[in-house]
């Protein structure tokens, strides 16, 4: 299978405002989030961004889903550049992250159809693809609840539906199981991996080394805005559980660079 | 890009509808206009207003014998008395409603005074208190009589002595020029208020919740996402407007019926109504996308309510400078200026004197002033410093 997703040297830094200058006690006015990554995801993996807070997981993914700019370098998303075709990135993508908050005041029937809308889904697929996804995750027993009488899983059900509601081929998740009581965690971790046998591709990003074993094919480990490791789950971990691997990554390179 | 446009648009709207607090928060401004000016005119006909029952008194000292003829004419009980201090007291207390003090033999005096001996003329003082309304009518009722009887005394000319029949203005044009002069500044403020309670909550309120970055990450055009919002918002606007112009005008007659009883909105034609409609939806697009852009740079629905406030000042600015200049601009120059051109138009609707050309230029300036704002809050939608400054 080839490569659906390449990532070039994508670069991104953020000022640092005087008051996160004071509040961080740092004099450096720019901070590198992330720093010249460069990997690449195939068709019909699950790929995994395996780092710790402020690694630049986020920051990467963003970028992909072309909310924020590279400084530099580039990613080729499904045959379009994030940086040059933004607007066809986000007709092939799928993006989901805790960030990204659906209105209070709808029903997740109406945002389905909305967010079909804006990705101009045909009316007739769009209601076949609602009822398939709403019986699969059990949302038509709250389809016309509004959002803001849900509870968090039931949220994070909508939001995931909604982000495909276009049938991407990529699908990109941030933290897809952060704040989800086990049940919930459990449905979604399935349908990634019912995803996964549709041959869609899936990039998530997480610090939970248990998902990242359970669900990836293959797994990048980002510290400090760089690319560590990145290879087959089984290559990156060397006979060691996932977990020990990453600390003994983490203390080379964190030492290294201090 | 129409049908996306559409989408959006339907998501305010459906957003703002289904929310009945926000729709009774249209519907209560009109309705509170018309309790609160219904009731200000009344009280206002109360202050200012004649008991038509009551019977002034007015005390009279030195009183000459023309005056025995004249002032009885006024129907005030007149009384006679010398005590100068316990009657000005008694005015002052309200016992008694005027004190008129002639001058000893006034009317001897009057007669054989000339104008060019330049000594000082023989001086009537009158007493009243202006805090009471039925001194301050007794007031001007014998002020007026004196003046009538000064000029008959030395009438070398009349002017307007046939009464009635001078004021060639027609009731159109009374109540026009008050409507011009009123309706611009309340429109003005109307037409703010309507804006900026619906635009910040769309734009500022959905950075604050995150909703607007669900949006941006799918295919939509930025421009798309903004006309859209400006578009529904507008509309919104003018529902409130519609409400607040609608009370204001039924309320308008009580609130004025002490002064005049011409007030009435109907002398408008529908042509005018329709010229009325489109320069407030023109000034309306204007206003909220002034207001939208404000909103985009501000992290709360707080903060772009802050923002907002030099939009209030600037639409009450236009507003009290169409209370001035006696009619619309003719100078075609003026209507290209966003905003005080509307203000210009809807003076001369209100007063007749409205020049069609100036409202085309009005909307077609404010459409295009709309069009540069649509396009610097796309661009505002694109950049991460400002979607993700939460």
């Amino acid at each position: 299978m080839g490569d659906i997703l390449q990532v070039q040297g994508l670069t991104k830094t953020f000022r640092l405002s005087a008051k996160q200058q004071k509040l961080e006690k740092s004099k450096e006015k720019v901070r590198t989030a992330v720093n010249g990554l460069s990997f690449t995801a195939r068709e019909g993996e699950i790929f995994g961004l395996l780092g710790p807070n402020g690694a630049g997981k986020t920051t990467t993914l963003r970028m992909l889903a072309t909310l924020i700019r590279p400084d530099s370098g580039d990613a080729v998303v499904d045959g379009a550049s994030v940086v040059r075709e933004p607007d066809q990135v986000r007709s092939r993508i799928g993006f989901l992250t805790s960030e990204l908050k659906l209105e209070d005041c709808f029903t997740p029937n109406y945002l389905f159809d909305f967010f079909a809308d804006l990705h101009k889904v045909d009316p007739a697929v769009r209601d076949q693809r609602k009822r398939s996804l709403f019986d699969r995750f059990g949302i038509d027993k709250f389809a016309e609840v509004k959002v803001a009488n849900l509870s968090t899983g039931m949220k994070q059900k909508v939001s995931l539906v909604v982000s495909i509601v276009h049938n991407p081929d990529i699908i990109i998740f941030d933290e897809p199981t952060n704040g989800l009581d086990v049940l919930t965690a459990k449905v979604v971790t399935d349908f990634l991996q019912q995803l996964r046998n549709e041959g869609k591709t899936i990039i998530v990003s997480t610090h939970i080394f248990s998902l990242i074993e359970k669900l990836c094919d293959r797994v990048g480990i980002i510290i400090n805005g760089k690319m560590i490791v990145c290879g087959e789950l089984d290559r990156v971990c060397g006979g060691m559980n996932l977990e020990d691997r990453f600390f003994e990554i983490y203390r080379e390179t964190v030492g290294e660079a201090e | 890009m129409k049908n996306s446009i559409f989408t959006i648009m339907k998501k305010e709207l459906a957003r703002f509808f289904g929310d009945k607090r926000m729709v009774v928060s249209i519907l209560i401004p009109g309705i509170l206009i018309y309790v609160l000016y219904s009731f200000m005119g009344g009280a206002m006909g109360d202050a200012f207003g004649v008991d038509e029952e009551y019977t002034p008194t007015v005390q009279a000292i030195h009183l000459p014998a023309s005056m025995e003829i004249l002032l009885p004419q006024t129907g005030f009980a007149i009384i006679a008395g010398e005590d100068e201090a316990a009657a000005r007291e008694a005015v002052t207390d309200q016992g008694l409603d005027l004190l008129l003090v002639f001058p000893e033999d006034f009317d001897r005096i009057a007669a054989e005074y000339e104008v060019s001996s330049g000594q000082p003329a023989p001086n009537v003082e009158i007493y009243y208190n202006s805090a009471s309304t039925n001194s301050s009518f007794a007031y001007r009722t014998v002020v007026g009589l004196l003046d009538a009887y000064e000029a008959q005394m030395v009438n070398k000319f009349d002017v307007n002595a046939g009464g009635e029949g001078y004021d060639l203005a027609t009731a159109e044009d009374t109540a026009g020029s008050f409507f011009s002069m009123m309706m611009p500044l309340l429109l003005m403020m109307f037409l703010y208020s309507g804006c900026a309670a619906v635009a910040p909550e769309s734009i500022a309120g959905e950075k604050e919740r995150g909703t607007i970055a669900t949006m941006l990450i799918t295919p939509i055009r930025r421009s798309d996402v903004a006309l859209g919002k400006i578009l529904a918002l507008s509309l919104i606007s003018m529902l409130s407007a519609a409400s607040s112009t609608v009370g204001t005008v039924l309320a308008l007659p009580k609130m004025m019926g002490g002064v005049t009883d011409e007030v009435s909105a109907a002398i408008y034609s529908i042509q005018d109504y329709l010229l009325l409609a489109a320069v407030i939806l023109s000034a309306v697009l204007v206003i909220v996308t002034l207001i939208s852009i404000l909103s985009a740079f501000a992290k709360t629905i707080k903060e772009a309510q802050t923002y907002a406030m030099p939009v209030m000042l600037l639409a009450m600015g236009l507003g009290v400078s169409g209370m001035f200049g006696g009619g619309a601009s003719q100078e075609l120059v003026n209507y290209c200026i966003p905003l005080y051109n509307s203000v210009q138009c809807m003076v001369g609707v209100f007063s007749f004197s409205v020049l069609p050309l100036g409202v085309a230029v009005t909307v077609g300036i404010n459409a295009v002033v709309t069009l540069l704002g649509v396009f610097i809050l796309a661009k505002m939608f694109n950049s991460e410093t400002i979607i993700f400054s939460r």
